[in-house]
């Protein structure tokens, strides 16, 4: 099955993208595919590469950028949603990209089931 | 894009607190432009979002309740409010700014059965 995710809270604060994240990992095990993640509201701060969690705890923005590489994942943060709190092109993390609210209707149209981890 | 889906807004927060509703609306305006068949549920303080006579200049914040009016302008007619939501909070549907049908949780539960897709907010 083709699975769009979206994930509307912001890495640490929220359990929101950990479950997003497990759940995005479970079902590429099972033999699914994540067609898109899209990440609005505060969400967009899960793409920040100047996040810095203490050493003995996950690093929820690496997650997802390794999980992009590995599986080729499609990880997209909302312009609008991103500008308002400063998340740009100069501080994005690997993987992800910033685009439009469209990329977040398109992953409706073209996934099976859509998903929305949030609060 | 010639698939067309029926997507669905569930709104559950208040107008304002958070930014969940407004930055609900501006997905629910692009969706429309992608020609999908969009509907609007309010649920619990969602309800809130279509209360006539907001007033935010004490807050600094907009008010962009005016633009649940110009839904219609966007060919976004389907709102629907749950009555129990209305009921628990002192509403009517004379309170609202737009024309809405109001159901039961129990039929609003079937519309949503309905939906291709769900988003809430």
């Amino acid at each position: 099955m083709k699975f769009g995710i979206v994930i509307n809270e912001g890495p640490y604060q929220h359990q929101a993208s950990d479950s997003a994240y497990l759940f995005c990992k479970a079902a590429i095990e099972k033999g699914h595919e994540i067609w898109r993640v899209f990440f609005y509201h505060d969400g967009v701060n899960n793409a920040s590469r100047l996040t810095e969690p203490p050493q003995d705890d996950r690093n929820i923005v690496n997650r997802w950028s390794k999980l992009a590489e590995e599986y080729n994942i499609d990880l997209v943060v909302c312009v609008a949603a991103a500008l308002r709190r400063g998340i740009r092109d100069e501080n994005l993390a690997h993987g992800f990209r910033i685009s439009g609210l469209g990329q977040m209707v398109e992953a409706g149209i073209q996934a099976d089931r859509m998903i929305v981890f949030g609060d | 894009m010639s698939v067309v889906k029926k997507f669905m807004f569930v709104n559950r927060k208040a107008p304002y607190g958070t930014i969940y509703a407004l930055e609900a609306l501006e997905l629910v305006l692009i969706t429309a432009a992608f020609d999908q068949d969009v509907s609007l549920a309010f649920l619990d303080d969602g309800v809130y979002q279509l209360k006539k006579g907001q007033q935010t200049r004490g807050i600094e914040t907009r008010n962009f309740s005016p633009a649940y009016r110009a839904l219609e302008d966007h060919d976004i007619k389907k709102l629907y409010v749950e009555k129990e939501a209305l009921e628990a909070r002192g509403l009517t549907e004379e309170d609202l700014l737009v024309g809405v049908t109001v159901l039961g949780s129990r039929e609003m539960g079937v519309l949503m059965d309905q939906q291709d897709v769900v988003l809430s907010f």
